[in-house]
């Protein structure tokens, strides 16, 4: 159902894999829809809880690509230490009452332009699907909670590191 | 994979293209004599969808003595192949049960026919 | 709202140039340019905003050089195509004007932007969001330097095979010291025990002897046998390496290879040269040619010194020299070094493993390092093979392939080498035992390699070797003589054969102690326990840890002429780093605010390089070692930690530019 809403998504993409995935499908000419947006890391072990959810509260969807499990990535385990992350924060959110499903975390490597397009475009069609994301129009209690957990859930992932 | 291969794995959960046929399975099985074919074909049948992996007598000679099973380079339990083959014949006939009473010259069946029979179809 | 009047209120002195580029038609026509440069003039920060062809022709560089100098821009963002393509080149024309490098940004509004979308109004909403975004992390950019480290310009070599030889001497042969450390007597390694090397069956010896002389006589190689690494410290170019140098209990100085050692010795132990085959001494050398080139005691297996037991070897009318010496002791050497190459090498998979094989239970069962000492002219045989249990000359002989490789009980991986040495083997065993009768049971041949084909082709038109493709099932042996259950794949007939002796062609493994080698030098190891390489195809020599090379079968199986090569391209690149004078480092690292730190040591446990250290209780990064990856930064509970040139605030302002909030 295509209400006309453009969803705003933005996507956090690895300098090695997810961000150069990209660039490939770009050089290939594959369209996707221009709601995604990019932001560059080192590295997707480089992505915080924090950094991800303050992306969701000013957009609809969350997309994080980093390199291959187990042994793509450049420094060695940082695609890992994101999924440990990005587990932790789905259900995170459950919890709180968001839909998990507005962070998708993607292996996406530098050759595949085509996944990258395609998970684009499902991304995209899914999120219009949930319909527009208000994270402060929702309740103040959310946004709370959302502060309280975030220490926790740093001693948590901390915890996983040891 | 094809649907032969798919209806094997679904029995046996072993996927019969992990095997490249080195033969090892063949090499050390004891019965290969009364066989018509060698176990390793059999496979290479199944994965090529010949139904005739079927109708071969090999299935039925195996023993299940999972001397193939031990050694088998690629991990892929073969007797657990061999029995879905003798499983998916059987359900081919279409019994839901079979009353061990009424089969005739009982003891003149291959042993693992009977067990076949009995262990699957008796639910 | 609230954001927007901050942003504005923020006082800015950084005076911001925008370059968009049209890239000719390929961002243009999506990318509505001019409106971009409308927009993002609206930035406060930006005082220069102009669209143009191509920025990155020599005109549209000069255009950015006249900007900088005419409007006094502190930094500038080209909006074009993907960093990879030419953030260097703008960074250099920022360099070139006397700007940071780290002042210019690019902004990917070509791949990321104009070539996958159509919707004209769309795109350009894209561009602008994804410039701004660019503009904000460029007004947060440190300006910084690389970091550059003084190095010493020595070379370790850890493995004395010919991975380790080749590596040594062409470095060395460079002018650079190199400390070669191998774990056993001598050096030489595997090769040295081979007969004849395929696919040329040039003399093993003979290609490898004077190598192993050229290494004892270097000027530049420190040669350390019956050493172990006990840790490695540091980083690129400075690494701190201690090494355990075990007693040889003769001096290498002082022996003259009389034997009368050897004669006098009363303790028989069997040869490890000789693979088990053959019986040697307690003081030995393991092979006349060894270097160093001296004879030596095997603790475990002397009697001892008390000259009431022995210690007959040491008594002047028997070692004229004087060079036994059951004083020496354990050493340890400490060396400063910038450079290191792995050439640990491998070892033959355990037989014993492979129970229905029987290699444990069967003289007759060989591997195919013993066949190759009992083809060698100095091996335990003397040049015919005499299969182990009666000393007969065997006629009928199977080499099974495959033996735990390609085989996920044992090693799943193939070994690469053993199609064609097995090959070599029939071969030689033919033409000294002309009237043999050979059996080779294969899965596949694999013999990749130049001249490797033709090498089979010979081997199967010259020594009418029996191929047959089909695992083996089980091996036993029965009156005296060999049983093979095997299968003609092709055939399709089910093999029962008797030999008078089988050859295991046993799947290669990484030496033995790797994982804790690995582990002291902070390099990884792979799925199947070799060394992992930084990149299968561009960085096949590199481990993750910058300044460690690898070389040889420590890194994945390999023959010979795979071997030397990877060894030469190891030194390449090591000394690709010992001519310099110094090292240059990303400065884009990781940083503490020691002020925040609680000393928890989370980001010690999660970083991949070791380059944290709690000094104080607080936590310190040495910059050299830190590649960046903000994997602590990510971690810190305390956010005390923030990687340069991409810090939380950075994020965050880049966030709030693509959601159009800025």
């Amino acid at each position: 159902m295509d209400i006309g809403f453009e969803p705003r998504i933005i996507a956090f993409l690895c300098q090695w894999c997810g961000y150069q995935g990209a660039d490939m499908a770009g050089t290939s000419r594959l369209k996707y829809p221009p709601s995604i947006v990019s932001i560059q890391v080192p590295c997707s072990g480089r992505i915080e809880t924090k950094q991800v959810l303050e992306a969701l509260s000013k957009s609809d969807g969350v997309l994080i690509a980093g390199c291959h499990t187990p042994n793509d990535c450049h420094y060695v385990s940082g695609n890992f230490k994101c999924l440990k992350r990005v587990t932790l924060l789905k259900k995170f959110l459950k919890q709180v009452g968001i839909n998990p499903a507005r962070i998708r975390l993607e292996w996406i490597s530098a050759t595949e332009g085509r996944k990258f397009a395609r998970v684009a475009r499902e991304f995209t069609n899914e999120i219009k699907e949930l319909g527009p994301f208000d994270f402060n129009g929702k309740s103040s209690q959310e946004i709370k909670a959302k502060q309280d957990s975030k220490l926790r859930l740093k001693e948590m992932g901390g915890k996983e590191n040891e | 994979m094809n649907e032969l291969a798919e209806r094997v794995k679904e029995i046996s959960d072993q996927n019969v293209y992990s095997c490249y046929l080195c033969g090892n399975c063949s090499a050390g099985c004891m019965f290969t004599d009364e066989m018509d074919t060698l176990p390793h074909q059999v496979i290479a049948l199944v994965q090529m969808e010949d139904k005739d992996a079927l109708e071969k007598n090999t299935s039925w000679i195996c023993a299940s003595c999972f001397v193939c099973s031990v050694r088998c380079p690629r991990g892929l339990d073969v007797a657990a192949i061999m029995e879905a083959l003798r499983e998916i014949k059987i359900r081919e006939r279409g019994f839901r049960k079979i009353d061990l009473r009424k089969i005739k010259d009982i003891e003149k069946l291959p042993q693992i026919a009977i067990t076949a029979a009995a262990q699957k179809f008796t639910w | 709202m609230s954001a927007l009047t901050a942003h504005r209120e923020r006082p800015t002195k950084e005076k911001i140039g925008v370059f968009v580029c049209h890239c000719g038609r390929n961002i243009a026509t999506t990318v509505d340019t001019k409106r971009v440069v409308e927009e993002i003039l609206k930035h406060p920060a930006v005082v220069h905003a102009e669209d143009y062809d191509y920025v990155c022709s020599s005109p549209g560089q000069e255009l950015i050089e006249k900007a900088i100098k005419e409007k006094r821009l502190t930094g500038f963002i080209v909006a074009a195509c993907s960093p990879s393509l030419h953030e260097t080149t703008f960074r250099e024309v920022a360099e070139r004007t006397g700007l940071n490098p780290y002042k210019c940004e690019i902004a990917n509004i070509r791949e990321q932007d104009s070539w996958v979308h159509e919707d004209k109004e769309k795109a350009t909403e894209k561009a602008i969001k994804l410039t701004k975004s660019a503009v904000e992390k460029v007004i947060r950019n440190e300006e910084l330097e690389p970091i550059k480290v003084g190095l010493y310009k020595k070379a370790l070599v850890i493995g004395g095979g010919i991975a380790g030889i080749r590596a040594a001497l062409d470095i060395a042969d460079a002018g650079f010291p190199v400390v070669l450390v191998e774990k056993g007597s001598t050096i030489g390694g595997h090769m040295a025990k081979l007969a004849e090397t395929f696919p040329t069956l040039d003399c093993a010896s003979c290609i490898l002897t004077p190598l192993m002389s050229a290494v004892a006589h270097h000027s530049n190689i420190r040669l350390l046998t019956l050493s172990e690494i006990m840790d490695v410290e540091g980083y690129l170019g400075n690494f701190h390496v201690r090494i355990k140098k075990n007693p040889r209990y003769v001096d290498p100085e002082k022996c003259n290879l009389c034997n009368d050692c050897v004669d006098i010795c009363p303790v028989t132990v069997s040869s490890e040269f000789d693979e088990g085959l053959s019986l040697r001494k307690a003081i030995y050398i393991p092979f006349p040619q060894a270097v160093p080139s001296s004879y030596l005691i095997d603790l475990d297996a002397c009697l001892g010194m008390n000259p009431i037991t022995c210690g007959k070897c040491a008594e002047p009318d028997i070692c004229g020299p004087e060079a036994v010496n059951f004083d020496d002791q354990t050493e340890i050497i400490e060396e400063d070094i910038g450079v290191i190459v792995v050439a640990t090498g491998y070892e033959l998979y355990n037989p014993e493993n492979i129970g229905e094989y029987g290699a444990d239970k069967y003289l007759d069962v060989i591997t195919s390092l013993q066949f190759e000492r009992l083809l060698s002219p100095s091996g335990p045989a003397v040049g015919i093979p005499k299969r182990p249990s009666d000393e007969k000359i065997p006629k009928r002989i199977a080499f099974i392939h495959c033996v735990g490789s390609r085989d996920e009980r044992h090693q799943p991986y193939c070994s690469h080498i053993c199609c064609t040495y097995s090959a070599k083997h029939a071969l030689l065993f033919k033409e000294l035992v002309p009237d043999a009768d050979i059996y080779s049971f294969y899965i596949d041949i694999r013999a990749v390699g130049k001249n490797y084909e033709d090498f089979i082709r010979r081997v199967q038109e010259e020594a009418g070797v029996h191929y047959i493709r089909g695992k083996v099932s089980r091996i036993y042996e029965q009156d005296g003589k060999v049983k093979i259950f095997g299968v003609d794949t092709l055939l399709n007939k089910r093999i029962e054969i008797e030999v008078d002796m089988a050859v295991l062609a046993l799947s290669m493994v990484p030496a033995h102690g790797i994982e804790d080698l690995a582990s002291k030098m902070r390099i990884q190891i792979d799925g199947s326990g070799f060394l992992q390489e930084l990149h299968p195809k561009l960085h096949p020599v590199e481990s993750a840890t910058s300044g460690i090379f690898l070389a040889g079968a420590a890194q994945s199986p390999k023959d010979i002429q795979d071997t030397v090569a990877q060894a030469s391209a190891a030194a390449s690149k090591a000394l690709g780093i010992l001519t310099q004078e110094k090292i240059s480092h990303i400065p884009t690292v990781a940083t503490v605010d020691t002020d925040l730190c609680s000393g928890c040591r989370l980001c010690i446990s999660v970083c991949p390089y070791g380059a944290i250290k709690l000094i104080d209780e607080k936590a310190e990064v040495k910059e050299v070692l830190c590649e960046g990856c903000g994997a602590c930064v990510s971690t810190c509970p305390s956010d005390a930690i923030s990687l340069r040139n991409h810090t939380d605030e950075q994020v965050s302002s880049m966030l709030k530019a693509l959601v159009g909030e800025i």
